[in-house]
């Protein structure tokens, strides 16, 4: 017999007596203000995470700095012209020099601070962790109330991945010391930027 | 956010107690915020660690000596685990500190018993039908292009995943940290294999450097000083050994694991959840390594046990709620994954692991174990797992859900293990998904009793207790008989081998009067004054 089989068949044996319904889900309510954007905010910089708005004259002020300092930004937005072309990108391992990604998030989580990707928004996967540093444009518009809200949208069932991010890279695991950038990146800002605006 | 918060936020007193400020840079992104708070998220201590003078070093207690299929002492390990008072203070004090972030976080939400309920009835009803929500998995992770393989148990998990790295020529594969890997010895398996395995967590590549097993279901090496991480690190990675700072070590690591990251040719992750709708596989990690193993080798493996299942994508708006509060005290792990379908031009595969859980699944009174979901909740609070360390246990799984896992898996090896509790019910009070763990370890040590796996010391204590506590008036006569004999008797009587709960704590001091003789002294025969 298969292990599939097998393990089936115990199952089938094994099963629990009695029955156990799956219980409805209730919709809970928020636990966030209604000013999702400041609760957003918040809630990020708790994690670890940058918020800027965009600058009147730049809208790419609080950033500015960062992106100067990179020699290497591979970009994923039509709002920022980097110098890594991801659709050129033969293998992840190329990606292993970029200071700066630049990204568009999905959606973000006020309950949380998280920003949501897809393949589609990354373009290759793991720039997302490569680099050094994060930056993620998320229009103002596309916050949702909380993490039950997210897990209703339907880029859960379609993306091929999926992925929330709240705040860097992050570990603790020598006494309790927290370090940004374990693996992942150093450093994580969400720039409020509607979409199509520049 | 805390008092203690508001304290540290202004001026430079706010690195006292720091380890090392003068390596720390001020300007270091990850110990405050944007705001300049003191971030606690991830794994993060909410207070400062106040550092250990270079001067006190102590060597690291090491778990408990495996011999063979005998009996684990766990009682010899933590005591020597007690013996080491600067490792014993910093484990029981990082762990009560997880404990109370997250009762902060729990606090929070209204609805925290409600979502408890919920993860308990979604996790029950699934199981009760396992067999359906599997093979609906299966069929849609095929449909979406994945290879799924059936592993009956841990040497057939191996076995698989080898044959799958070899068939893909591949010489190394990096993978995050997945207890169901560590349950199948997979590392012990691929060392004879010419495959190197790298660790990408940096806890559990600090305990594969060490050649230790995880000693904690979320942070593997929390029973390690950072002296002892610096030890082991000059030793494998050739790290300054005088050099203990945190930072530098995590940097170290990060340098040193990258090239391998990038050369390896195959990634492996463990499972959070497995959702049987979209044939999802769920990690969460604050790292990121589980998304680089996933992400960029060309090869990809999830190797997932069969109880990680849940029906549908909104089931996860309960657990991801759950999980990290429960674990660390933050609302959510850095990175929530979702791995579905594989990337253009690669290959994903996914294993499914039985390894005993069909089996345990048949035991009335054990079966809801199978709803945990691995968030260390109750190891963190559990009084004794807290001043022993998880190697103690000298098994996969430590703490309270350890003492009713392991048995599952050798009786005769882990018989001792449900004793080394103090029956609090706390563990059952935090578990998020309502195993009622204490009742099931009392259960254990019943089954392991009839079936003559504890040891005769025991087994004629546990019988005289039997027999005094079923006979009420023997009991009353035991208990005035013990008092008295507790007042009276030398130390030497009382603190001696044989009585084991006289070891490393005091005796209560005995009440003038028991509860029962006061009653009948001052309550019976006085009418019914009242």
């Amino acid at each position: 017999m298969s292990s599939r089989a097998a393990t089936l068949e115990a199952i089938r044996k094994n099963r629990p007596s009695g029955e156990y319904a799956l219980p409805e889900v209730p919709v809970f309510a928020p636990l966030v203000g209604e000013d999702l954007v400041a609760e957003f905010g918040e809630r990020l910089k708790r994690m670890g995470g940058r918020i800027a708005e965009p600058g009147s004259a730049d809208p790419f002020e609080a950033v500015r700095e960062r992106l100067k300092a990179s020699k290497i930004v591979a970009s994923a937005v039509p709002e920022i012209e980097g110098n890594r072309d991801l659709s050129q990108v033969a293998q992840p391992q190329d990606l292993a020099d970029v200071d700066v990604a630049v990204v568009r998030a999905v959606f973000g989580v006020a309950e949380t601070g998280s920003v949501l990707f897809t393949q589609d928004e990354l373009r290759v996967n793991a720039v997302a962790y490569l680099a050094q540093h994060l930056i993620v444009l998320l229009d103002p518009a596309d916050i949702l109330v909380n993490i039950q809200a997210a897990y209703r949208r339907p880029e859960f069932g379609r993306a091929a991945y999926a992925v929330l991010h709240t705040g860097p890279s992050a570990t603790a695991d020598i006494e309790g010391v927290l370090i940004h950038g374990a693996q992942g990146v150093r450093s994580l800002t969400v720039l409020l930027m509607p979409r199509g605006a520049h | 956010m805390s008092a203690d918060d508001l304290n540290l936020r202004s001026g430079a007193s706010n690195r006292d107690g720091l380890i090392h400020p003068e390596v720390a840079k001020a300007n270091d992104e990850s110990e405050r915020g944007q705001d300049g708070q003191r971030l606690t998220h991830a794994e993060g201590a909410s207070r400062p660690i106040s550092a250990a003078p270079k001067a006190a070093r102590e060597p690291q207690p090491r778990g408990a000596k495996i011999r063979g299929d005998r009996p684990i002492d766990q009682a010899e390990a933590a005591e020597r685990f007690l013996a080491a008072p600067l490792h014993q203070k910093a484990h029981d004090e990082r762990l009560w500190d997880v404990r109370k972030k997250r009762d902060v976080a729990t606090h929070g939400i209204p609805e925290w018993e409600e979502l408890r309920e919920l993860a308990s009835a979604i996790k029950a009803h699934t199981l009760s039908r396992l067999d359906e929500y599997l093979e609906q998995f299966e069929a849609q992770a095929k449909a979406n292009g994945v290879h799924v393989h059936w592993a009956a148990d841990g040497a057939e998990h191996n076995r698989l995943v080898h044959r799958l790295l070899k068939d893909h020529g591949a010489r190394s594969l990096i993978k995050s940290k997945s207890m169901l890997t560590e349950e199948c010895g997979f590392r012990h398996y691929m060392a004879g294999t010419g495959i190197e395995v790298i660790e990408t967590d940096l806890g559990e590549r600090i305990q594969q450097l060490d050649d230790e097993e995880p000693s904690h279901v979320v942070m593997p090496a929390v029973h390690k000083t950072r002296l002892d991480v610096a030890e082991v690190f000059a030793k494998t990675m050739g790290t300054d050994p005088e050099n203990d700072d945190a930072h530098y070590l995590a940097e170290s690591q990060r340098m040193h694991t990258r090239p391998l990251i990038l050369e390896a040719d195959a990634g492996l992750t463990g499972c959070n959840f497995a959702v049987a709708e979209t044939g999802t596989v769920v990690t969460c990690t604050n790292e990121g390594n589980a998304d680089l193993s996933g992400n960029v080798p060309r090869l990809q493996i999830h190797s997932i046990g069969i109880e990680k299942l849940i029906p549908r994508t909104e089931h996860l708006g309960v657990f991801i709620r759950l999980l990290s509060r429960s674990a660390l005290g933050s609302p959510i792990t850095q990175y929530t994954s979702h791995f579905r379908k594989p990337r253009p031009g690669t290959e994903m595969h996914m294993v499914l692991v039985d390894n005993g859980r069909s089996e345990r699944l048949g035991m009335e009174e054990f079966w809801t174990s199978l709803k945990c979901i691995r968030c260390g909740a109750c190891m963190n609070t559990c009084p004794v797992y807290r001043r022993s360390g998880g190697l103690s246990y000298g098994a996969t799984y430590s703490g309270p859900i350890g003492l009713i896992i392991d048995p599952t898996f050798n009786k005769r090896k882990y018989s001792t293990l449900p004793f080394s509790s103090t029956m609090n019910g706390s563990c059952t009070n935090v578990c998020p998904v309502k195993i009622n763990i204490h009742e099931q370890i009392f259960a254990w040590r019943k089954v392991l009793a009839e079936e003559h796996q504890i040891p005769l010391l025991k087994q004629g204590m546990m019988k005289a207790a039997g027999q005094v506590l079923s006979r009420p008036a023997a009991y009353r006569a035991a208990i005035g008989a013990a008092d008295s004999a507790l007042r009276h008797l030398p130390r030497f009587a009382v603190y001696n081998p044989l009585n084991t709960w006289g070891k490393g704590r005091e005796m209560p001091e005995t009440p003038r009067q028991s509860f029962h003789a006061w009653y009948r002294q001052n309550r019976m025969g006085k009418g019914t004054g009242q």
